[in-house]
């Protein structure tokens, strides 16, 4: 884990957390640099690892978890 | 050689107004390398002869997401593979509406409205007719809408209800469709733009680069489009989404995405020839020169399921080029 780079929707994913916000794996499991793709919204909250309900519109986008709520803006 | 194929076929485009034929394309897509620059100036001067300096802006949003039935091979919207994507159930009117006005901010003259579907039900398409009229009076904007596989009612009604422009791809050739996509047809895809087209809608049929079909098929596509003459051609580069068939294909070279554009462009002289999906990620810095190789319009902002670049970039580059923004609609 730990991106710190701002998403271009302005959400910046959480640098910490129990699960890769990109492939859904456990922390530590996998190599969170390497699983984000160019572009690509986070797709699993990082603290439980379901998957988000995610908005993208043309300007901006909005990740949320039915038991965690929105990803920090 | 390479040389006269293009200059004979500038003569035919911009001296005698004639459209090239499928054969002359095959022997055009084979020119080496160092040729590309010749081809993508040829196309550039076709675009501004055909259609103009304008270039056409438009916004998209995925207004009901993922779980569609149908397995097209390169979707992460398709719920017969395990991909990242939520399916999320049909937005409010009001989530549609701030998207548009989102859209119309950023200087586009068309918003299309888009649903993971194979084809709309009954309540799909009341919602979708309630939507039109809702975001095209009080936005602004034209509204165009992607809902799958129509039936001639569907069709009637969607053209009767305002909407400007109906999406739907051929996406691939003919020959390589039953690759890519087995839950239905190549000719129910085509039918559906003869029905668009019937019913007077702008028909606006897309294509994605780069699933594995060879150069031949991608003329052959290119004579599949004429046959059902768009006024816009959506050209998407595969962008490989975990979790789906094509999910590990490489990504078409930027070289070898201009010389397929300036292809399209001699192909399709009149079309709205527009850039889509997994520009950034295959053209990466050479973005600008899709531009001068035949791309007259772009899609802003973000995708249906994945971002795209920053719209002041976009806003930037088009100013940097000296192409003003405007409506286009088929020029013949
Ligand atoms: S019909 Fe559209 S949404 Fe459904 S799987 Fe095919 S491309 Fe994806
Ligand atoms: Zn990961
Ligand atoms: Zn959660």
């Amino acid at each position: 884990m730990g991106s710190e780079t701002d998403l271009p929707g302005g959400v910046s994913p959480p640098a910490e957390g129990a699960f890769c916000c990109w492939c859904g794996r456990s922390a530590g499991s996998c190599d969170g640099a390497a699983c984000r793709r160019a572009l690509d919204p986070p797709r699993f909250c990082p603290v439980c690892g379901r998957r988000l309900r995610v908005l993208v519109t043309p300007s901006g986008m909005t990740a949320s978890c039915g038991e965690h709520g929105p990803l920090a803006e | 050689m390479s040389r006269t194929l293009i200059a004979e076929a500038g003569e035919q485009l911009l001296d005698r107004r004639e459209q090239l034929t499928l054969d002359q394309l095959a022997a055009l897509a084979e020119v080496p390398d160092t040729s590309i620059p010749s081809l993508t100036a040829l196309a550039h001067e076709v675009r501004l002869a055909w259609c103009g300096p304008e270039v056409e802006v438009e916004g998209i949003l995925s207004a009901k997401t993922g779980g569609c039935p149908e397995d097209c091979h390169f979707c992460s919207q398709s719920s017969r593979f395990e991909t990242p994507v939520l399916a999320t159930p049909f937005l409010d009117a009001d989530e549609v509406l701030r998207a548009a006005e989102e859209t119309a901010r950023l200087g586009a003259s068309e918003f299309c409205i888009v649903l993971a579907v194979r084809g709309p039900d009954e309540r799909t398409m009341r919602r979708i007719l309630e939507l039109v009229p809702l975001v095209r009076d009080r936005v602004g904007i034209n509204v165009a809408v992607s809902a799958g596989i129509l039936t001639d009612d569907q069709a009637r009604r969607f053209a009767e209800g305002g909407v400007h422009r109906y999406n739907h791809n051929l996406e691939t050739a003919r020959s390589y469709f039953p690759q890519i996509v087995t839950t239905h047809s190549f000719e129910e895809r085509f039918e559906t733009c003869r029905l668009v087209r019937e019913h007077g809608m702008e028909l606006c049929c897309g294509v994605l680069l780069g699933m594995g079909e060879t150069p031949a098929q991608r003329i052959e596509l290119i004579g599949q489009l004429r046959e059902v003459e768009p006024a816009e051609v959506p050209v998407n580069f595969l962008n490989p989404r975990p979790g789906t068939p094509l999910g590990d294909r490489p990504l078409v070279e930027p070289l070898e995405a201009l010389r397929w554009i300036a292809l399209f462009r001699l192909g399709l002289p009149s079309v709205i020839l527009r850039y889509a999906g997994g520009r950034e990620v295959t053209l990466r810095e050479l973005q600008a020169l899709g531009l001068t190789s035949g791309i007259n319009a772009l899609i802003v902002g973000n995708y249906l399921t994945t971002l795209g670049r920053s719209p002041e970039a976009d806003l930037q580059m088009l100013e940097d080029l000296r192409m003003p923004i405007g409506a286009l609609s088929k020029v013949l």
